[in-house]
Order: structure tokens, then C-alpha cells, then sequence
């Protein structure tokens, strides 16, 4: 069924949105449930999405939408869409706007984009013509047909559409050059008339690519509309051409008509006010002059924007008196499911969370660390160790334990090749894997046999203290209860005599700056038992360190239960984790500059023992 | 904004940037232009420039206004014209620079002048050509009769209708028939106006104007120049124009806000844009959209006070709470910098149409986030505010700004889209100054 050539958009009109832009795509699918109609979009053109459909809602129903790498392809599918919204950005809205053109079975085209050369505007608006075809735009919020068809976020919320009784028929026929503006005449027009029939904003550019005259001609036509309102603007001289319309007759029904942008007499031309094509360039580009010209011609022109309702209002009565307006049976609205996000922003739903985080927000304008946004962090010259502090334990720490940390990562960050993590990173590497192979092998072998003295000493020392166990009774307890060595206590090569440097200096920086030491006193207790059998079972360093942590907890003031769950979640070894992180990133690096081939073990290196099974 | 006036030197620059391009071997441009500001330390201009040595010399100011020869603003002779040396400029710059002078009623000072080779000719040498933009052609205009007094002879003037449609055959055809009776060399002039024509369009100038324009052979002299660009082109071709600046109107200096905010609204996705009218006003406007910021300043001019109007502006297009806070922050700062001579409170007119997609309580978290910062200060000088708003969020938005106010002390009221959009100006304007006045 063709539709008359005056009517752009019906209830049944399908559309093509070019722009994968789901709030705007949305928002006309809820005025299509609004007012009762199918689904208006039926295809969206993305040329860089590698998405095949997008999901949207119809309802409170989940629909699909195809989406076409481009415009000739969707509309080659879809030859019943005859609209084209164009919501590409700036740079493509030309391209895509005279691609569609050529496209037969396309014939109006809405162009949101703001800041297109005049030069493009101008040549699509003459192309358009040529073509018989229609343009909306650029620059403008589209428009609505009442009741039938949405261009993009025209009419704002659905809550005002309603208000603004958008979501059906009444008897006035608007056009606009502003977006804001036009809800704003639809809105004045709803309550002082019965609403809108066509509404259109035709854009603030200098070359609409169609204007006033070409929408209140097709109003002229559509025997729907009663009369129109017409909102236009200092600059240029689209409205004279209105003015000759209605003095030559070809406009008949009453136009209500202002020019806003009246304060410019006062500035001499210096000002730009409102929109690009606003700039009067002389005296009959004024508000004042198409005002008074369009007055002349016989259109309804208030005095000011204030009077407008008064007029609207008076026209509406007059017509409605002379019988030519009926009354509009108001549709039923059927309750548009609001979106969860908005309903919980209103708070009017709830839902309980499936997560908690209570150590950083990503949500506001900068995300925080414990409260603290990054950029402050780095302002105040937070550390590593700080940071550490925030994330792991929520604290900001004093200086002593942020430098003591600092210490630890140093101290732990790599203890050469030979190591399982270190040789793991190195192998992987020269498998030809990448960074997160490499560092994921490595960490994986840190447990119970490697790095995992610090975790183990604090546990057995804090035990050990908690419990009053005397040194030698401790020793004793590891020996036969537990039946294994104590964590942290012995070296390879190191001894009473011949200390470790970096037990040295741990044990010399906490003496100098904690507040208290008394783990580190009890290890060093036990160390004396130990080193009275063997020269070598001193308190290592993963064992001063185990100790050190627990005093330090314990003087930020964690009971000792809180430790324990600390120790238990494998807090303590993270620093070992974290430091030794460093190492293997290295190893890694290192084995990639060398670019050495794949490792394979040498033969003579291992012992095979390989023997045929009897039964076989 | 679209079209933006660019100075005489950049129009020249830009035509030698592009010589090679558009008008190749055939015809030869010697660009010889240097911009001089109050920055430019005279002294080194012959280390970079050391033609100015070596010929005469023709300065003029360089400010978007034209008529200069006609307002005496042209030095190209102290005895007889083509006498002028470097040392002639120098001390004339630098008697001009600085200099308060009024164009057509606007008052504005000598800032930039451009110094050039004075090229001697015979004035039936002079011809004119122009071109720009109409609504349904472009418009070539091409004449034998150049020079100051061009407007005189525009009966001479042969004005040229170019569909935008038409291919580079048809523009060109169009041209070669209708180049002047008068011009001498017919055939080189056409083929200078069909490459200019060219360079033109792809360049995406909304007007250029060469006028005189002087073609020895193949040699071009571009003598004067006025140009202006489509500044939303700069994606297409900024590479072509370079380090391109669009000077303010004559006159039409930026204040530090008004630069502020232009530097913000560059850089956004959103729109951001501020006139100081009156920096002593009493009625200051905050209004979101093109269209209604303009309705506003109407009013405010209906009710009589187009004295007190201390700003034009608008923000629109979804612009963020930081954005928004910088704008209004910006607002708040020139406003409460003294209080009004009459010692009556100022206006404030947060207002705005029913948005279609910006989210109202989002930008005035933004402002509120500016008024908390300047609650003292806005007390301390008096200020009362009035707030119409529709939209995305709207609800939230007005209860948010007048618990906020409230808060600091500050007088408010608020409407929505159930109040007529302008009803807050004859509110604030006369109903509440009556009622003050009683």
C-alpha cells in the first residue's frame, strides 16, 4: 500500500539505522512498543562490528536486529525499509548519506550529526532534491511522526513523549530548526493544543537538506493537520521563502509563526547567537525582519516567545469552535517496563549483588585505591609499599612498615637461574611461549618447597609464642609432634659466623624502627637452640621475614586471630610472590633478548632407568 | 561555527602551501609574506626574511577588516609609490602597533600587520575574481576592473553560477564563457580562475577574494586576499591548510574566559559556549541548548533588560559533570567578582528546554558541584536563582539543585516542564522586582 507522497512516516514505516548506537536504537524501539506499533528498525549498518545481530528489548521481549557491513547490503535485504536514520559521526555522515541516496528503495534520510562542511550539507540537500528524495538534517534531533514513527532520541524520555502527547495523533503540523526546542513547542503545543500530528526539527546548519517551506507544504497536504507552528531563527532567509508561500496562496491552513534570536539588534551583528546558520548576515536575516515579513504575509506572529501558548492555544479554540477539530480519543498506554539501570538509579528496585568489593571503585569520575584516587596516590608520593597497603590490607601503612615492605620486595625479587621458578620461566620462554606462560609456570611451582618458608615460619614461630612453648620445647614439638624441620631456620652455606647481610639488615632496621620485636626475639631465642646443634641452622631470611611480618600486624594492631586468617589466606607469602614476580619477569626478558631455541635436556644428565613390564 | 575569517598572511600561505597542487607548472606564485605581532622581534625579520632588504616594501594591518587603502592603514610610499625600505616599516609598525582605531563603530587595537614585496603595475593590471558559497550555487565573480574601487564598478562585475553538482569539465566550461570582454589575456585568466575554482572547492573556503589580483605572463601577483574557511572541514582538509588560526571579529578580542571556554568546548564532544555582554550586568544566563539559550536572551531583552544581559551562552550535547562544573565555575567566577552597582542581588537563569537525551541531574551535578565551591561568594555578593529544566532525569535533577542551594543559603527557585520555558525570566525579571519594589 504507497503511502501519499506528504507522508514521510506511518505506522507501518521501516528503518535502517546506520551506527551501532544501542541507546538511540532503544529509544525508538520503546516508542514503537509505546504506541503499539512493530519494531521500526529492521536493520543496523556497523562496517566495524563482526556482530551479526545486537539484542534489544521490544517490551519487556528480547529482540534480534541484523546488523550489515553496509548500507547497500541491508538495504538489498531489507527493501521494505525506506528510511535511513544516520547517526554516523561527522566524518562518515556524507559518504554515507550520498551512498544511500543512489539506493532506490531508500527515500528519507535523517542526519543527526553535528559539524558537517557546508560544502557536503549543501551538495546532499541538492542531491536529494534532484532525486525527489528527502533529507532531515544535519545537526538535528530528527523528528516524530505522532503516534507512528520516532527518528532517533526525538521527544526525549518516553515519560514526556507521553506528557507531550507524542504517542498519538492530534492536529498541528510543527517544524523547528532546533532539537531542544522542538520538544519544547511539542510540549507547549500539548498543553495549550491537542498535540502534534508531524513534528520536525530540520537542523541548525546554513544548508538543511530540507526546510521549513518543503515540511509545511507536505503539511498543507496531509488533511490530518489543522493548522501549523513554525519556530525559526535569525539568519538566513529560509522563512521569506514561507512568507511567499502563504502570499501566493499555496499555504492556506493558519501558520503560527516566531523567529527566535529577536535580542541580536541590540549587539550589531557582533554576536553569534544559537546555532552555525544563526549569524544574521544583514538587516532582512533578523528575527525582527522575518517576523515582521512573515506577519505581512498573513502568518499568526506573536509578539514574543512568551505570548506563543496564548496563540497556540487561541487558534486550537477558534478551529475547535468552527467544528474543524474533534476531540482525540486518548489511546491506552500499555506501561513501558523501565530499564533496570535507571530504575535502580531512581531507586525504585533492588536486587541483591552476587559480589562485594570493598578495596577499590572504578564507577566515579577517577578510579580510587581504598577510597583514594589514583591521581592522589601519585601526588602524595605513595610507594609500592603503600599502594600494598591499600589494596591487600586496606591500611594506609606508617612509614616504618610501607619501608620495611619495601625492604622485603627488594629483598625477595630473585635469587638467580637455578631456582624452579626462575629455570621454569627460562624453559618456557625458549618454547617460544609468551609473558603470561612463562610468569604463570613460574609462580606455579612457589609452595610448601619453594618460597614458602616465609608463610611457614610465621606460623610455627607465632604457635609456638602464642602457646608459651619455651624455645628448646618448640624445637623439641617440630622434631616429634610435627616431624619436620622449622621453617625459616637454616642455610646452605651461611652461619653464626659467617651471618647473612640481609638478615643483618632486617633485623637492624626493625630493632631501630618497630614498635616492638618480640617474634623476632623469640625466633632468635629458638635460633640459639638451634645453632647450639648445627652452625648452620640460623634463622634465614624467608625466616626473619615470616617473624617480621607478624610483629609488624602486630603493632598495626591485628589480634593475633586476624594474623592467623592473614597467614591462613597466604597473605604473608604474597610479598614473596609479588617481589620474586619481578625476578621472573626478568628471566623472561632476558631469555627473549637472547633469543636462545628451544631448551631440551641433555641425555647425560638423565638417569634412565627404563624396564620392560613382565607381564607385557 | 562553520565559516571563520582567516587573515590575509594565511590565506596567502595556504595558497603557496598548495601552489604546486592546483596550479603546477603553468603559472608561478612567489610567496613572499611575513606576519608581524606584537611577538615578532622586528630586529630578526631580515635573518628570516632577507628579501626585505632587498626591495621595497608595501605593510598594511592584517585584522579581518578590509578598506584599508581607503582608511590610509596601507604604507607603499613615503615619497613616491615602491620607496618604502625596511627601515620605513619598522618605524611605522611600530608606531602603529598598539594603536586604538575604530571600524565601523568598533573600537580595537593594531595588533598584526603583514609586510610584502611592493609589486609595481599599471592599475588596468588590477583585476578582481572571487568566490563563494550560495545557497543553491557557488558563485564565481571575475572582473578587468580590480582594485579599491571595485564595489564602484560592480556593474562590470560578470557574476558566474556554478551548481555544485557540475563536474570539473562544466565548472570549467562555464568560466571560459563567461570571462569579461575587458580582460586582456583571456585565455590565461580563465585558466587561473578554473585551477583557483578548483582549489577552492576541495579546500572547502566558504569565500575567497583575491582583489587586485595581477597576472604578468605566468607569473601571479595575488596583491590582497580575503578569505574564509568552512572550519568543520578541518577533518577533510586541515593537512591542507596547515597551522591554521581564525582570528576574532576586529575589536572582538577573547576574553580569558571566553578563551577558556572555547579551549573546553574544542576539546569536548559536547557544546560549550560563552559571550560576556556585559561584565557589570545584573541577569546572568546559564541556559542548556542553542535554540533556548537564544529564547532566554530574548526575553530577558522583551522584559526591558537588555542592559543588565551580562552573558550570552549554552551548553548542550550531554556534556560531562567536569565539563559542565568548568563552565559554570567559569560563570560563577565573573559573576561574583563584585557586586551590582545597584546593590540589588544578580540573576541567576539556570534554564533550558525539555532535553531530548542530555541527563539533566548529571549536568547539574556539575553545577551544584561549582556552587558548593563558590557558596561564599555567591552569598557574599547577592545572588538569587532561578531554575527551569525538562528532560532525561529531571525530577532528580531540580530536587537535587534545590536541596543543594537550600543548603548553602542560597535563594532558589524551581520549575519544570509543567511551567512555560520563559515563565523564569518574567518571574525573576517582574513579578519578584515588583514585589522587592513595594
Amino acid at each position: 500500500m504507497a503511502k501519499p507522497d506528504y507522508i514521510l512516516f506511518d505506522r507501518n514505516t521501516k528503518a535502517i539505522f546506520w551506527n551501532l548506537n544501542p541507546n538511540a536504537i532503544q529509544r525508538m524501539l520503546d516508542y514503537d512498543y509505546l504506541v503499539q506499533r512493530e519494531p521500526s528498525i529492521v536493520a543496523i549498518v556497523a562496517p566495524t562490528s563482526n556482530r551479526k545481530f545486537e539484542k534489544f528489548f521490544y517490551g519487556t521481549k528480547e529482540i534480534l536486529i541484523p546488523i550489515y557491513k553496509s548500507t547497500v547490503e541491508a538495504a538489498e535485504a531489507h527493501p521494505d525499509a525506506d528510511v535511513l536514520v544516520n547517526f554516523a559521526s561527522f566524518r562518515t555522515a556524507y559518504p554515507v548519506t550520498m551512498e544511500a541516496l543512489d539506493i532506490p528503495t531508500i527515500r528519507t534520510i535523517a542526519i543527526t550529526a553535528e559539524g558537517i562542511p557546508e560544502r557536503f550539507a549543501r551538495e546532499m540537500r541538492i542531491k536529494a532534491k534532484e532525486l525527489g528524495k528527502w533529507i532531515i538534517g544535519p545537526a538535528t534531533v530528527g523528528g516524530i511522526a505522532a503516534g507512528a514513527f520516532r527518528i532517533g532520541n526525538a521527544g526525549g524520555t518516553l515519560q514526556n513523549i507521553v506528557k507531550s502527547k507524542l504517542h498519538r495523533p492530534g492536529s498541528v503540523g510543527l517544524v523547528t530548526r532546533s532539537g531542544g526546542l522542538f520538544n519544547e513547542l511539542s510540549n507547549i503545543i500539548a498543553r495549550n493544543a491537542n498535540g502534534i500530528v508531524e513534528g520536525i526539527a530540520i537542523g541548525g546548519d546554513r544548508f538543511p537538506g530540507s526546510d521549513f517551506l518543503d515540511h509545511l507544504l507536505r503539511y498543507q497536504k496531509n488533511p490530518k493537520i489543522k493548522f501549523m507552528v513554525m519556530l525559526g531563527e535569525v539568519g538566513g532567509e529560509l522563512e521569506y521563502r514561507v512568507a511567499k508561500a502563504i502570499e501566493e496562496g499555496l499555504i492556506t491552513k493558519p501558520v503560527i509563526a516566531w523567529c527566535i534570536g529577536t535580542i541580536a539588534k541590540h549587539f550589531g551583528g557582533e554576536v553569534q547567537f544559537g546555532h552555525a546558520g544563526a549569524k544574521a548576515g544583514a538587516d532582512r536575516e533578523t528575527a525582527d525582519a522575518k517576523n515582521e515579513a512573515l506577519r505581512k504575509a498573513g502568518a499568526l506572529v506573536p509578539n514574543s516567545f512568551n505570548e506563543l501558548p496564548e496563540l497556540i492555544k487561541q487558534v486550537y479554540e477558534d478551529l475547535k469552535a468552527k467544528g474543524e477539530i474533534e476531540e482525540v480519543v486518548e489511546p491506552e498506554v500499555p506501561p513501558i517496563p523501565e530499564d533496570f539501570a535507571k530504575a535502580v538509579k531512581a531507586g525504585k528496585v533492588r536486587r541483591p549483588t552476587h559480589f562485594i568489593c570493598t578495596i577499590s571503585d572504578d564507577r566515579g569520575e577517577e578510579a580510587t585505591y581504598c577510597g583514594i584516587p589514583i591521581s592522589e596516590v601519585v601526588e602524595k608520593g605513595y610507594s609500592i609499599a603503600d599502594v600494598i597497603g591499600l589494596l591487600w590490607f586496606k591500611r594506609k601503612f606508617p612509614k616504618w612498615a610501607s619501608d620495611f615492605i619495601d625492604m622485603v620486595l627488594k629483598i625477595v625479587a630473585d635469587h638467580g637461574p637455578a631456582v624452579s621458578g626462575a629455570h621454569n620461566a627460562r624453559v618456557t620462554a625458549r618454547a617460544g611461549k609468551d609473558l603470561m606462560s612463562s610468569l604463570a609456570t613460574a609462580i606455579l611451582t612457589i609452595g610448601p618447597r619453594f618460597g614458602g618458608a616465609i608463610d611457614g615460619a610465621a606460623k610455627y614461630f607465632k604457635m609456638a609464642k602464642d602457646k608459651g612453648m619455651e624455645p628448646w620445647e618448640f624445637v623439641d614439638y617440630m622434631k616429634k609432634v610435627e616431624k619436620k624441620n622449622i621453617p625459616g631456620i637454616g642455610h646452605r652455606i651461611k652461619s653464626v659466623k659467617n651471618p647473612d647481610k640481609r638478615v643483618e639488615l632486617l633485623k637492624n632496621y626493625a630493632k631501630k624502627h618497630f614498635p616492638s620485636t618480640e617474634y623476632l626475639d623469640y625466633a632468635l631465642e629458638v635460633e640459639k637452640v638451634t645453632t647450639s646443634k648445627k652452625e648452620n641452622l640460623i634463622l634465614n631470611v624467608d625466616g626473619t621475614i615470616g617473624v617480621l611480618l607478624v610483629d609488624m600486624f602486630k603493632a598495626l594492631g591485628y589480634t593475633d586471630e586476624q594474623i592467623d586468617e592473614l597467614i591462613e589466606a597466604g597473605a604473608f607469602n604474597a610479598f614473596f610472590v609479588l617481589g620474586r614476580s619481578i625476578g621472573f619477569i626478568g628471566h623472561y626478558l632476558d631469555e627473549k633478548r637472547l633469543g636462545l631455541p628451544l631448551y631440551r635436556h641433555p641425555w647425560d644428565d638423565i638417569l634412565y632407568l627404563v624396564e620392560r613390564p613382565e607381564e607385557a | 561555527m562553520a565559516q571563520r575569517a582567516i587573515r590575509e598572511y594565511d590565506a596567502k600561505r595556504i595558497l603557496a602551501r598548495n601552489w604546486k597542487d592546483y596550479f603546477g607548472d603553468e603559472f608561478e606564485y612567489d610567496f613572499k609574506s611575513v606576519l608581524i605581532t606584537p611577538e615578532t622581534d622586528l630586529d630578526k625579520v631580515p635573518e628570516e626574511h632577507p628579501w626585505v632588504l632587498e626591495t621595497p616594501l608595501v605593510a598594511k594591518p592584517d585584522m579581518l577588516f578590509g578598506k584599508r587603502g581607503k582608511l590610509g592603514l596601507v604604507l607603499y610610499k613615503i615619497n613616491k609609490p615602491g620607496d618604502v625600505t625596511w627601515e620605513d616599516v619598522k618605524k611605522w609598525i611600530k608606531e602603529k602597533m598598539g594603536q586604538e582605531i575604530e571600524i565601523k563603530g568598533v573600537k580595537g587595537k593594531l595588533t598584526h600587520f603583514i609586510v610584502e614585496p611592493f609589486v609595481p603595475h599599471e592599475q588596468d593590471e588590477e583585476y578582481y575574481v572571487a568566490m563563494s558559497m550560495g545557497d543553491e550555487a557557488d558563485k564565481i565573480y571575475m572582473s578587468a576592473f580590480g582594485g579599491i574601487d571595485v564595489e564602484e564598478n560592480w556593474d562590470k562585475v560578470v557574476e558566474v553560477n556554478i551548481p555544485p553538482l557540475a563536474t570539473d569539465e562544466e565548472a570549467a566550461k562555464l568560466i571560459e564563457e563567461n570571462v569579461p570582454a575587458e580582460i586582456k589575456d583571456k585565455k590565461t585568466y580563465a585558466e587561473f580562475v578554473k585551477r583557483l575554482y578548483k582549489y577552492f572547492k576541495d579546500l572547502h573556503f566558504s569565500y575567497l577574494e583575491i582583489n587586485p589580483i595581477v597576472i604578468k605572463g605566468n607569473k601571479v601577483y595575488p596583491l590582497d586576499m580575503v578569505a574564509r574557511l568552512d572550519d568543520t572541514a578541518q577533518f577533510v582538509a586541515g593537512r591542507k591548510w596547515g597551522d591554521i588560526t581564525f582570528p576574532a571579529g576586529f575589536g572582538r578580542e577573547l576574553t580569558p574566559e571566553e578563551k577558556y571556554i572555547k579551549e573546553l568546548d574544542e576539546k569536548s564532544g559536547a557544546s560549550l559556549k560563552l559571550t560576556i555582554l556585559n561584565p557589570e550586568g545584573r541577569v546572568w544566563l546559564l541556559i542548556a541548548g542553542g535554540g533556548a539559550s537564544v529564547v532566554y536572551a530574548d526575553t530577558v531583552a522583551d522584559m526591558g533588560f537588555v542592559e543588565e544581559l551580562a552573558n550570552y551562552g549554552e551548553y548542550s550535547g550531554n556534556p560531562s559533570r567536569t565539563e559542565t562544573r568548568e563552565y559554570v565555575k567559569t560563570l560563577f567566577d565573573l559573576m561574583t567578582r563584585e557586586k551590582h552597582k545597584s546593590g540589588k542581588p544578580k540573576i541567576l537563569l539556570i534554564g533550558g528546554a525539555i532535553a531530548n537525551f542530555t541527563d539533566v541531574a548529571k549536568t547539574f551535578d556539575g553545577i551544584i558541584d561549582a556552587m558548593k565551591e563558590y557558596a561564599d561568594k555567591l552569598k557574599e555578593v547577592g545572588v538569587k536563582i532561578y531554575v527551569r529544566r525538562g528532560g532525561p532525569n529531571y525530577e532528580v535533577g531540580l530536587a537535587k539543585i534545590k536541596k543543594a542551594a537550600e543548603e548553602l543559603g542560597i535563594p532558589i527557585e524551581v520549575y519544570g516542564p509543567e511551567t512555560h520555558m520563559t515563565y523564569i525570566v518574567q518571574k525573576a525579571l517582574v513579578e519578584d522586582e515588583k514585589e522587592e519594589n513595594k
